[in-house]
């Protein structure tokens, strides 16, 4: 019998999830959250806040860092998915890009593209048919096809790296600080990229990133993360407006909040969230 | 052209063809550290093992005859008048990949993510075990190796190089072993063919991916396991073509593991992660061990040539530690 997709359950949901590191540190300390089918989805929050470590709980990179979930649950397209390795993970369209790009240095952007392919049966001629894809997102790309990724631009390699993930076609990117490192006009070409893709592919995105701004202005959803643990969360919209996020996270002191007791208001109100 | 310089050339020539065995042996070990960053003590010894089985297959040894005589009575040495040489390859090779699938299996899927030095140490067990199953498959007897490749000197390169001395002068010509030649050439023809497989494969490519960056390549869907079997099974190939080589020129005997410890030289000359490297440094200790064996040796009492390679890689450590070619770090921020 035909099963009917249900297509408002969330696409991927993580269900109070703990980390722990080399057996001992305790990272994450019950972490939820879930993301719809076509959403952009940000994870917010400082240094070390645990938002890669989040991102690797869901693609299993964990593993190879001796990092283990040990509470919780998360599943993707209704499936429990912690004992699944990366690479059955990217075969089911789950793809993670990492923090700091992890370009192979050594091949060519063209190259590093093909690698992103390569859990994929269905043939060399819709594998250059997607390659041609990438390179209508990313001309830049296409220009540098023959350079080694080691010797192009952080905004070039950024690029690469969701284009190589695209090559897998993935149904969901995590996208780990895509920002990071690029000057301001570089971050909004990759955003208004990632915005495209979601409207146009229907790739879904779970990024993290620190830059709160623009992280909440091209998402649809987004929570932040302290500590290990979720502090806040709710409508992009909702979070920009929101004045705890506001000063502590944009930057943006609004006339006389600076005081202490707005500082005891919000650990009050943080605590009460946790 | 002088006796003297002709001499030199034939000094030149035998040091190359002697270099191009070290090559081969450093290749393993880089191919296997190139992707997993496993320095793999066993690599000689694979190449005795690899030696072992085919020898055993070709002459329709039975496996394990004295294993079986020990627990069943039945003594079954031979089962036949053995099998062709290119069968025997081919089972061979199959043994070497199965082996590659068990290490995997068996060892380092349960040593990811352990310090390099645990893994080294591994491949030191490893190293003994498969010492001792060679031993207990096919026996501890030397035993020679035949798989038709021409042998003895080459009396066209004599009478050829004869005629290039100075008139009257008295030179006999230079001697080269065709043996010597045939390896050259089935090094080089495997060398090519192992960088055909990693430019223009995708499996070559994933290979060269996970060298770069193996956080990265599990990131995108490449399996780890995979490639270590893959690369293994590679490593256990270029350790069957050295057996063999060196088999065919001294007999297929413990010995031959120990060509292991030439490669280390090699590999410090090279630098551990890179093919190139691994070859010329090969071909420069070869060389190097036979001028100066041919030309220090006399002052200093010869036997040189058992410790110049340790003397040269001695330097290289203390003035380019990263080898000729230490792979070129990209560094951009
Ligand atoms: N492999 C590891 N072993 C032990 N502790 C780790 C490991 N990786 C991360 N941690 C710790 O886990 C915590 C969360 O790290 P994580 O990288 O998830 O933070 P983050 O929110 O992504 O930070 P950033 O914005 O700096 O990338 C940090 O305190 C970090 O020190
Ligand atoms: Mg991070």
């Amino acid at each position: 019998m035909l099963q009917k997709v249900d297509d408002t359950a969330p696409l991927l949901t993580v269900n109070n999830i703990e980390v722990i590191y080399n057996h001992v540190i305790l990272v994450l300390k019950g972490v939820s959250l879930s993301v719809p089918r076509g959403g952009i989805v940000a994870i917010l929050g400082a240094n070390g806040a645990g938002k890669t470590t989040t991102l690797k709980a869901i693609s299993n990179l964990l593993r190879a860092e001796r990092g283990e979930v040990t509470k919780g649950s998360i599943t993707f397209e209704g499936d429990e998915i912690q004992n699944l390795s990366p690479s059955e993970l990217v075969k089911r369209g789950c793809i993670q890009v990492m923090e700091g790009r992890h370009c192979f240095g050594h091949l060519t952007i063209e190259e590093n593209l093909m690698t992103g392919a390569f859990t994929r049966t269905d043939g060399r001629t819709a594998i250059n048919r997607d390659l041609e894809k990438v390179y209508t997102y990313f001309p830049r790309l296409k220009e540098r096809r023959k350079s080694q990724a080691g010797y192009t631009s952080g905004g070039e390699q950024q690029m690469c790296a969701i284009g190589r993930a695209l090559m897998s076609r993935p149904t969901t990117i995590l996208l780990d600080e895509p920002s990071m490192g690029l000057a301001p006009q570089l971050v909004e070409e990759i955003f208004e990229i990632v915005r495209n893709l979601n409207a146009q592919e229907g790739v879904t995105f779970l990024l993290a990133e620190q830059n709160t701004n623009i992280a909440l202005r091209y998402a649809t959803y987004g929570y932040i993360l302290e500590s290990g643990r979720v502090v806040m969360d709710g409508d992009a919209k909702e979070l920009r407006e929101n004045e705890d996020v506001k000063e502590f996270y944009l930057g943006i002191a609004g006339e006389g909040r600076k005081s202490f007791r707005d500082v005891k208001h919000y650990k009050r109100r943080k605590r009460w969230l946790a | 052209m002088s006796p003297d310089f002709l001499n030199f050339i034939e000094t030149f020539l035998n040091g190359l063809m002697a270099g191009v065995m070290y090559s081969l042996v450093a290749l393993g070990f880089v191919l296997i550290f190139k992707a997993s960053g496993i320095f793999n003590f066993a690599q000689g010894v694979m190449a005795l093992f690899a030696a072992l089985t085919l020898v055993g297959f070709q002459t329709g040894q039975v496996p394990f005859a004295h294993l079986i005589r020990a627990i069943f009575g039945v003594e079954i040495l031979h089962w036949g008048a053995g099998m062709p040489t290119i069968l025997a390859l081919i089972l061979t090779m199959g043994v070497m990949v199965a082996l590659a699938f068990l290490i995997e299996r068996l060892v380092l899927k349960h040593l990811v993510n352990q310090a390099p030095i645990i893994l080294f140490m591994a491949t030191i067990g490893l190293a003994w075990f498969l010492e001792g199953l060679g031993d207990l498959m096919w026996g501890a007897d030397i035993k020679p190796m035949d798989v038709g490749l021409p042998s003895g000197g080459s009396f066209w390169w004599e009478d050829l190089t004869a005629t290039w001395a100075a008139q009257g002068s008295d030179y006999y010509g230079m001697y080269i072993d065709t043996l010597d030649v045939s390896a050259a050439i089935i090094a080089v023809a495997l060398v090519v063919a192992l960088s055909l497989f990693s430019q223009y494969t995708a499996t070559g490519r994933a290979l060269r991916a996970v060298a770069d960056d193996h956080q990265a390549a599990l990131s995108v869907g490449i399996s780890l396991r995979r490639i270590w079997v893959i690369v293994w099974s590679l490593a256990g190939f270029v350790a069957l073509v050295a057996g063999i080589l060196w088999g065919a020129k001294s007999g297929v005997q413990f010995s031959l593991s120990l060509i292991a410890l030439k490669a280390l030289p090699v590999l410090i000359l090279g630098g551990f992660t890179s093919i190139p490297g691994a070859i010329v440094g090969g071909l420069i200790i070869g060389v190097g061990e036979k001028l100066a064996e041919a030309y220090i040796g006399p002052l200093v009492g010869g036997a040189i040539e058992n410790w110049f390679a340790y003397m040269l890689a001695l330097a290289f450590l203390l003035f380019r530690p990263q080898g000729l070619y230490g792979e070129k770090i990209i560094e951009r921020i």
